[in-house]
């Protein structure tokens, strides 16, 4: 796998305080029966970060996701999120919590018997949001993720890669203060991935979102890291070498059940771990 | 590729049967608790109704008819040995409005229902949908369940009165053609014949099948793991199940019943 080389200089900077993490773990522990998925994984996003989350297939990446928003109960450690520790709180509680936290799942997980305008608008109908409302903002966010010609189709008539983008959609729609991607290239042609990656880019730039973005596409993250989103032209421009974007964004890499690096671009392209030159070279 | 053999020890089986009915159990809790915590998904709940009730219609019509013409045909033949033939409008009036009526309706919904929601609600575990809902900030159960178990329980208990009605219609259609049996006196013996208590255990049956039904249709949907395999696999431990438990249910509901107010 070849990866684009990086100019830079100096690692990102960090802008929040230990106590302003949006998204903390701390000795996160979990297990499936005999197997260790997790273990004793401890690290946090800022404010406004986006933090790419690597790993080989079965390492434990989507599983840490789920534990964010308590999908799925840790066996032992503490998560906070937005400053309410998720591993005290009942499922009555998190629903409250998830409404704050928008996902986007792996094989995009819209619901096949609504169509595309109701799987946008889902959240705002559970919330009884005025139905004109509704309309206005899911042609809007569908505008934005530029699919409103789907509003009235079902999933089952979009292609792969539409149907990540309506998913997009439908986590963005309330423009919640936490995104978590799930990874949401999979599977896709390079065009197509790129798309995808200029549409988390936009909504990292536009709107400030912190974000965990979970990718076996090493190239995905480094696009990330070295670009930024033009709101004039509407596309991503490639920034001037040695600039970081202006959004801080890390790195972090789940081997074995553990993280084995959680750094940023700078510390992950000059790390002399042979486990990490490999799987970036 | 050798076929390997897991032997699976008694204590196991034991153990994952216990931890089932306990699971099975909270969820049948919660989802009845659900009727009375916001928000109560009416919308859902008829579009349910629809679905399970005048989707099930026409099986249960053909087979309320049936059922009140073959119990007729059946016991018409030894009735007339004994020259009891005008009695077959009591017969069929007890056997299909305590009995028959309310299991065979709740046999067919449960073929044609539970195996439906333990689809619906597999695939949408497989394809990590109920997460999504989850994600989203909507309780499932309250979404999904509840509205189910209202939904058949409510719809059961009317499709159970067509059933025991065509049943009778069936009955009189083999009295009245192949035997000869006045109208009125098929009808008249039919009307005197029951009693409250008949009607009682006739109407409080379909409420419990439904509930059964929904619940044990609901429980393997959402317990499905295993891919497309495991939703097949769930689709028929539902049919399996809540039919047996609707016969257990019925022998025991019908004990008490007769417990209760007494043998006839």
């Amino acid at each position: 796998m070849s990866v684009p080389t990086l100019p830079i200089e100096s690692p990102a900077a960090s802008v929040a305080a230990p106590s302003q993490y949006a998204i903390e773990f701390d000795n996160v522990s979990i297990a499936f029966d005999e197997k260790v998925v997790l273990s004793g994984v401890s690290f946090h996003l800022h404010h406004g970060e986006t933090k790419a989350i690597f790993g080989v297939a079965g390492s434990g990446k989507s599983t840490l996701l789920k534990l964010a928003i308590g999908l799925l109960p840790a066996d032992s450690g503490r998560i906070d999120v937005l400053g309410d520790e998720v591993t005290a709180m009942s499922e009555e509680q998190l629903f409250e919590l998830r409404r704050r936290v928008g996902i986007v799942f792996q094989e995009s997980a819209l619901f096949d018997s609504l169509k595309v305008f109701e799987n946008v608008g889902f959240r705002l109908m559970e919330e009884h949001t005025p139905p004109d409302e509704i309309e206005h903002r899911v042609r809007e966010v569908l505008r934005f993720v530029e699919l409103e010609r789907t509003y009235d189709m079902f999933p089952s008539e979009l292609s792969g890669g539409m149907r990540r983008r309506v998913a997009i959609a439908r986590a963005v729609i309330t423009q919640p203060e936490v995104l978590l991607y799930d990874s949401p290239t999979g599977g896709l042609d390079p065009v197509t991935s790129n798309t995808i990656i200029e549409l988390i880019m936009k909504q990292r730039d536009v709107y400030k979102t912190s974000a965990l973005l979970v990718t076996h596409r090493l190239q995905d993250a480094f696009t990330m890291a070295t670009h930024q989103f033009d709101p004039a032209t509407n596309q991503m421009v490639a920034l001037p070498k040695g600039q970081l974007c202006d959004v801080p964004m890390s790195f972090l890499i789940l081997r074995d059940s553990k993280v084995i690096f959680d750094g940023d671009a700078h510390q992950l392209a000059t790390s002399r771990d042979e486990y990490i030159r490999e799987y970036i070279s | 590729m050798a076929l390997e053999l897991e032997l699976i020890s008694p204590f196991e089986l034991a153990k994952d049967f216990a931890l089932a009915v306990q699971e099975y159990t909270l969820l049948s809790a919660q989802s009845l608790a659900n009727f009375f915590r916001r928000p109560l998904y009416m919308a859902d709940m008829v579009q349910q109704a629809d679905l399970i009730g005048f989707g099930s219609l026409p099986i249960v019509v053909l087979t309320g008819l049936s059922v009140g013409a073959l119990l007729a045909l059946n016991a018409a033949s030894t009735l007339q040995r004994f020259g009891g033939i005008t009695l077959i409008g009591q017969l069929v009036s007890i056997g299909m409005v305590t009995e028959l009526g309310p299991l065979i309706t709740g046999l067919m919904v449960a073929g044609r229902n539970a195996s439906g929601m333990a689809s619906e609600l597999g695939s949408m575990i497989v394809t990590e949908q109920i997460d999504a809902m989850r994600a989203l900030g909507t309780d499932p159960t309250k979404k999904l369940i509840t509205p189910r178990i209202g939904a058949t329980a409510f719809m059961l208990f009317f499709l159970t009165i067509i059933a025991d009605l065509l049943g009778l219609i069936g009955g009189y259609a083999v009295a009245h053609l192949i035997f000869g049996l006045n109208s009125q006196q098929y009808w008249t013996s039919v009307w005197q014949i029951l009693v409250f208590r008949d009607v009682f255990t006739g109407l409080v049956k379909p409420v419990l099948f439904g509930f059964i039904i929904s619940t044990v249709g609901c429980y393997y949907g959402i317990s499905t793991r295993g891919g497309t395999q495991g939703v097949g696999r769930s689709t028929t431990q539902a049919v399996v199940a809540s039919s047996v438990l609707i016969l257990i249910v019925d022998f025991f509901v019908t004990k008490l019943i007769f417990a209760f107010f007494g043998y006839r």
